[in-house]
């Protein structure tokens, strides 16, 4: 008796949870399926040939966001050109050189705690480190980017790194190789996939900052040439978004640059993908 | 015979722990050593620290005389990095590189200075051949090297060793991840080689050191206990605890 009002007690409420779960499962897929599907028949609609290949003009009164493209291009651009370098030369010597565990292992907590801080903050520090010298312009806005993905691309290299396996090293050791030898013939190639997809997700971050670039780049609707425009202002795709909506109430423009950028970051996570499925072929090999 | 390898009163500290104790030993050029000992007696620590692959354990502290050709190691006009050229190295795990079969016998070579292709083609045969594994392999150079089996990648790896042309091969334990045939040919690859190089092999077989070597170091807690011909040790050893371990008493 006792057992049979228990077992039943238990059917209700495995019964009760899986509502429950199902519940929160048809939430969370509800509100992201909402979203994309809203700002996509938003958007789409709004893109036209005209609006992605000229510049706006108050003349005219049309709206043009050839010059977004081409900025958010550029900052991308200019950021991993310099964010690349730094971010994959920290992370070999913190991980291949360094002795000093204590030392690398602040500065990976250092590392970490900055990839979590609001951009915004990043923005207030970029216009006073750099806007303030050089003026409001991409550069600045790059420059900005820089500091905060450098984090990001350390962090995902140095991971990648650990995962080349130790007796890769000892063997090019054992055979007589330097240490410059060993991290460029043996350790570099084993983490390419770490670099790349850190590199991506970069992108992706870059392409969705705005906060930071508010401060720093500036609002500038203007075609500019690479690399000599970096040193003018400009806004980038998101910057757009929020100068299209805010300020002037362009909503149609607005969700035609949401429905591109929504666009773009699937392809990027797609890309991600790829490559990470492309590596673990290669190795498995 | 001469000794290529003298060592005298050598200490090596992990940190605060001492893992080896005060060891003697001259090993005999063109000849097979063995070191036997149970687990953590200190056999691959003491192989390594012959080409200084100790010197990549933070924490290593090494105190005493060893010798190589005469010349102290640890002196400082010795190019660590020569040193090992000259004291190869094969390891426990075979251990190829994620590359071409090739590439992995030329990446000494490489390493060392030489791009000539036609000098290169010429090392990588002769040392593939050397280490017994050439015709296996000849008809697939380029194909990456982690395709092999585990004997075929521990063949590798020593033609690879051999390929820098060292005076001494050093080989932890090569045999012990690898089943009983492959073991088999290492280890009449390994009698062949004692012709041109010196070997010392670290190893937890004492059969395998009974039918290889020439001379043989029983190691115990970091000490050396003992260290004569082969046939002696195993046949009339002078320590206790020598014969203790050999007739399986522990370990």
């Amino acid at each position: 008796m006792q057992n049979q009002f228990l077992s039943e007690k238990r059917k209700g409420y495995e019964v009760l949870m899986k509502a429950l779960m199902l519940l929160s499962v048809g939430l969370t897929a509800g509100l992201v399926l909402f979203l994309l599907v809203y700002v996509l028949m938003k958007g789409i609609p709004n893109i036209t040939w005209e609006l992605l290949s000229t510049k706006p003009s108050y003349l005219t009164e049309k709206i043009g966001i050839l010059p977004d493209i081409l900025n958010t291009v550029y900052i991308v651009l200019a950021a991993l050109l310099i964010v690349l370098p730094l971010g994959v030369g920290a992370a070999i010597y913190l991980t291949e050189y360094a002795s000093n565990r204590k030392v690398v292992s602040i500065i990976e907590y250092a590392a970490e705690t900055l990839s979590g801080i609001p951009s915004i903050i990043y923005g207030l520090v970029g216009m006073l480190l750099f806007s303030n010298s050089m003026g409001t312009c991409l550069l600045a806005g790059a420059l900005t980017l820089v500091i905060m993905n450098l984090p990001t691309i350390m962090r995902t290299t140095q991971e990648s790194l650990k995962t080349v396996p130790q007796s890769y090293r000892e063997g090019a050791f054992g055979l007589g190789a330097g240490k410059w030898r060993v991290v460029r013939t043996v350790v570099l190639p084993g983490c390419v996939d770490g670099v790349i997809t850190g590199a991506i997700l970069s992108v992706g971050r870059i392409l969705g900052e705005s906060a930071a670039l508010l401060f720093t780049a500036g609002f500038a609707h203007t075609v500019l040439t690479f690399p000599l425009g970096m040193k003018s202002p400009g806004a980038t795709l998101t910057v757009a978004l929020y100068f299209y909506a805010k300020e002037q109430g362009e909503f149609g423009v607005a969700f035609a640059i949401a429905a591109i950028l929504m666009v773009l970051t699937v392809l990027i996570n797609f890309a991600a993908a790829l490559v990470q499925r492309y590596f673990a072929k290669r190795r498995s090999l | 015979m001469s000794n290529i390898i003298t060592v005298k009163d050598m200490c090596l500290w992990y940190g605060d722990h001492k893992a080896l104790n005060n060891v003697n030993i001259d090993i005999p050029e063109k000849s097979i050593t063995a070191f036997i000992g149970p687990s953590g007696c200190g056999k691959s620590t003491f192989l390594k620290t012959l080409n200084r692959m100790n010197d990549l354990i933070p924490g290593v502290k090494i105190t005493g005389d060893i010798r190589y050709e005469a010349k102290d190691i640890f002196g400082r006009d010795v190019d660590v990095n020569n040193l090992r050229k000259e004291i190869g190295m094969v390891f426990q795990k075979p251990n190829p590189f994620p590359m071409s079969i090739y590439d992995n016998v030329a990446y000494g070579p490489r390493t060392h200075g030489i791009t000539n292709k036609v000098q290169l083609d010429e090392i990588v045969e002769q040392a593939l051949r050397d280490a017994a594994i050439w015709d296996e392999v000849k008809d697939r150079l380029k194909k990456n090297a982690l395709g092999m089996s585990g004997g075929q990648q521990q063949r590798l790896c020593i033609a690879r060793a051999l390929a820098v042309q060292p005076k001494i091969l050093l080989m932890d334990e090569p045999t012990s991840a690898l089943d009983p045939i492959s073991t088999s040919r290492i280890e009449e690859l390994v009698m062949e080689l004692k012709e041109k190089y010196t070997i010392v092999i670290v190893t937890h077989n004492m059969q395998q050191a009974v039918r290889v070597s020439d001379y043989t170091a029983f190691f115990l807690l970091g000490e050396l206990v003992e260290f004569g011909k082969t046939d002696d040790i195993f046949s009339q050893p002078k320590d206790k605890r020598t014969e203790d371990y050999i007739t399986g008493r522990f370990g």
